[in-house]
């Protein structure tokens, strides 16, 4: 294990990515490169793959294996939903959402997707980019993926040669034009073997690019949240009942986006109520300037009728409040989408029902092609709809802020969770 | 420009405060299981964090097998009066004696597997309909899958094939009468976090986790504490060794650790310089390559 130093391990940031790419592009070996190169193999881990691999007959301790999952998956040889590792260096720590590659892809990526700063994609240096490299980047540009990085694998298949990693990347060029990225990196590696993964490959002189470790390392995620746009969900009302906190009012959540202080005019949603913002705490250490993703509690100068649900944000910059608009749906279920049909909704810390209004077109993902005649939305399909709630939702388009413009559709006679939504 | 961006650790603690006070709001009646080991302290610390200056608003339950180490016991009781917390113990001895749990015979016997009759028992009696629990997802490939809001019919049984997804940090804790709910708020949470976040907050901890004598028995390659609930076979002795915990279980099934280390810093660096998962001390793990999934299933933690 890598040695840190006290004071180290605390400025330590944490950067959450995800992993695309099918079972033969190596998504697995390349996992178990970045724990075993980054020493975070544990001896007893390591003996129980090496000796699997023995058993199997492989020449190579199989990396792969670390990532091997449950007996239940393993009878089936699937995998059956996103699985979350950890490693960590001395200057970061990471949380993979490793995605499987199977069919129920789109649904499993989404949800990795969902909560991740980077994106890693996997291409097979001598195929180049595919149908489902597509799938994959509009998936990471649908749910705003901040960073997108193109790994180009098996390089040691094409001889390490410039002219296939150029290839692929001109390819991807054209394709990502389309597509609503911010942020793309294009890494030629063997996972295999190591090349640019942890270490510097000695078989590409060519390249002068970081590996994906230092890439990793050094993205600069502290500007992926909004800063500047005044949220805050409330989650719960803290009342003690206790005499010495009588009149103690604390309305505790997340930030979701912007920096309140201490002082700030505030307008309560929906009562549209105003007030002043007299302390910012956690367990009673007063904060000097909340932002997210800061778990706090605000108190206020005055009473006001404030509910889990409420919204505080800030009296000049209110979000939208608004009962019908549309969603970019991705459809989690076997039960496909009703049109007209309705459901619960979840949106921050906010319960409502909403009716499908519309399904205005479903988009094809391998050819990004929007198709207005097809109505039938079923598990992984992914369409934009127009929905109508209950009681008004206070939202800001997903792309302007990822917390408020996010919502969940809930069968209410399963309690299943079958719709992610990303609100346009 | 690091200004506006928190470090890991926080990253960590607003999210489990988060998922403790969602489990607070979506729930009738969520309690909080304690094992006195050191993830359900750090648990039970996030949870005063997050409901401060209110008290816990759900009490702390206490699956107590009979085969705990006494320090833990001790531990448990001193800090339940400290935060003025409610605790209930429910106890697997109980659930022998009435016949619901049958105890294991020969000299690897544990209650492990008896906890889960208790604990089903228990959340049933107390309608508990949301238990949060401090299993993390790096300790075992079967809790790499779960969910923060993990669902359970109504036997309390796991079902990995049909569990809810989870999408940005929306939770959906709705649920048909009679079923219930684990919630993991240290899902993202790694052994060596838990120690620095212990270290950066100066959390208490019972005393075993730091160097101390101790008799102990070698066994399978693992260092038992002798006491009276485990049988010394003829080709064993007990000997006295400078030993630390590094997890805190049952006294028959949780191995100690030849070391040293009397201070948290000292744990620290034995952590990052550690050579096996922290797992690797658990003979209840040991049993099979599936033992834990197959435990899960049955409605273990």
């Amino acid at each position: 294990m890598s040695d840190f130093s006290k004071d180290g391990y605390l400025n330590m940031e944490l950067l959450r990515f995800t992993t695309a790419g099918s079972v033969d592009d190596g998504k697995s070996t390349l996992i178990g490169r970045l724990l075993y190169d980054s020493k975070q193999i544990f001896e007893d881990q390591l003996e129980a793959i090496e000796q699997r691999s023995s058993q199997r007959g492989f020449e190579h301790v199989d990396l792969s294996l670390l990532t091997d999952g449950l007996k239940a998956e393993r009878e089936q040889g699937i995998t059956i939903d996103v699985a979350y590792r950890y490693f960590a260096t001395p200057k970061r720590k990471f949380i993979i959402a490793d995605t499987p590659g199977h069919i129920q892809y789109t649904r499993n990526m989404v949800t990795g997707a969902s909560t991740a700063n980077a994106a890693l994609i996997l291409v097979d240096a001598r195929k180049g980019v595919l149908e489902q490299t597509i799938r994959h980047s509009f998936i990471a540009s649908l749910l705003q993926i901040p960073h997108l990085i193109i790994c180009i694998n098996k390089m040691d298949l094409v001889n390490y040669e410039e002219a296939a990693f150029e290839k692929v990347v001109d390819e991807f060029k054209s394709l990502s034009s389309k597509l609503d990225i911010k942020d793309v990196s294009f890494l030629p590696i063997s996972a295999l073997l190591g090349d640019n993964v942890v270490d510097k490959s000695k078989n590409m002189s060519w390249y002068n690019g970081p590996t994906l470790m230092y890439l990793l390392e050094n993205l600069h995620i502290s500007s992926d949240e909004n800063h500047i746009d005044c949220r805050f969900p409330v989650q719960y009302v803290i009342r003690p009942q206790q005499t010495e906190y009588h009149d103690y009012r604390g309305y505790a959540g997340r930030i979701s986006s912007g920096i309140f202080k201490p002082g700030d005019k505030i307008k309560v949603l929906p009562s549209e109520e105003i007030a002043t913002v007299k302390t910012i705490e956690l367990f009673g250490e007063e904060i000097p300037e909340a932002y997210s993703p800061m778990s706090v509690t605000i108190t206020l100068d005055r009473d006001v009728d404030i509910s889990r649900g409420d919204m505080i944000v800030r009296e000049n910059n209110v979000p939208n409040i608004l009962q019908e608009f549309d969603v970019m749906v991705c459809w989690l279920n076997s039960t496909p989408l009703q049109g007209g049909g309705k459901y619960a909704l979840r949106h921050t810390t906010k319960d409502a029902r909403c009716i499908i209004k519309d399904i205005r077109y479903k988009i094809d993902i391998s050819t990004l092609h929007r198709n207005e005649e097809d109505k039938k939305i079923g598990m992984n399909d992914i369409a934009r709809i127009s929905i109508k709630t209950t009681v008004p939702i206070f939202f800001d388009s997903y792309r302007k802020n990822r917390h408020t413009g996010s919502i969940i559709l809930i069968d209410e006679s399963t309690n299943e969770t079958i719709g992610a939504g990303m609100i346009v | 420009m690091i200004l506006y961006h928190l470090n890991h650790l926080r990253e960590l603690e607003a999210e489990a405060i988060y998922i403790i006070r969602e489990t607070a709001s979506q729930f009738e009646r969520p309690a909080m299981l304690f094992s006195g080991g050191k993830d359900s302290i750090v648990m039970t610390h996030l949870a005063r964090k997050a409901f401060y200056p209110a008290r816990i608003p759900f009490p702390l339950l206490h699956i107590d097998t009979g085969h705990n180490f006494p320090e833990t016991i001790e531990f448990r009781d001193k800090m339940v009066a400290e935060i003025g917390a409610n605790l209930i113990v429910r106890n697997v001895q109980d659930s022998i004696n009435s016949g619901r749990a049958k105890e294991e015979k020969g000299p690897n016997a544990s209650r492990n597997m008896l906890q889960t009759i208790t604990l089903l028992d228990a959340l049933e009696e107390l309608k508990v309909d949301a238990a949060m629990g401090g299993a993390r997802r790096d300790e075992e490939k079967a809790r790499a899958k779960e969910r923060f809001f993990s669902h359970r019919d109504e036997f309390g049984q796991w079902d990995p094939k049909n569990q809810r997804p989870e999408l940005w940090m929306l939770l959906n804790g709705r649920k048909h009468q009679g079923e219930h709910f684990r919630v993991f708020p240290l899902s993202n949470w790694t052994e060596m976090d838990v120690w620095m976040y212990i270290a950066m907050e100066k959390i208490d901890i019972p005393n075993i986790y730091f160097t101390h004598q101790r008799e102990i028995v070698k066994r399978d390659g693992m260092l038992l504490a002798n006491s009276e609930y485990i049988t010394v076979r003829e080709t064993e002795k007990a000997e006295m060794m400078t030993v630390r915990f590094r997890t805190i279980g049952d006294m028959t099934c949780t191995g100690a650790v030849l070391s040293p280390a009397n201070s948290l810093q000292q744990i620290i660096e034995e952590v990052a310089a550690s050579k096996t998962t922290e797992r690797g001390t658990r003979s209840d793990d040991k049993r099979s390559e599936t033992a834990m999934e197959d435990r899960k299933k049955a409605g273990y933690f």
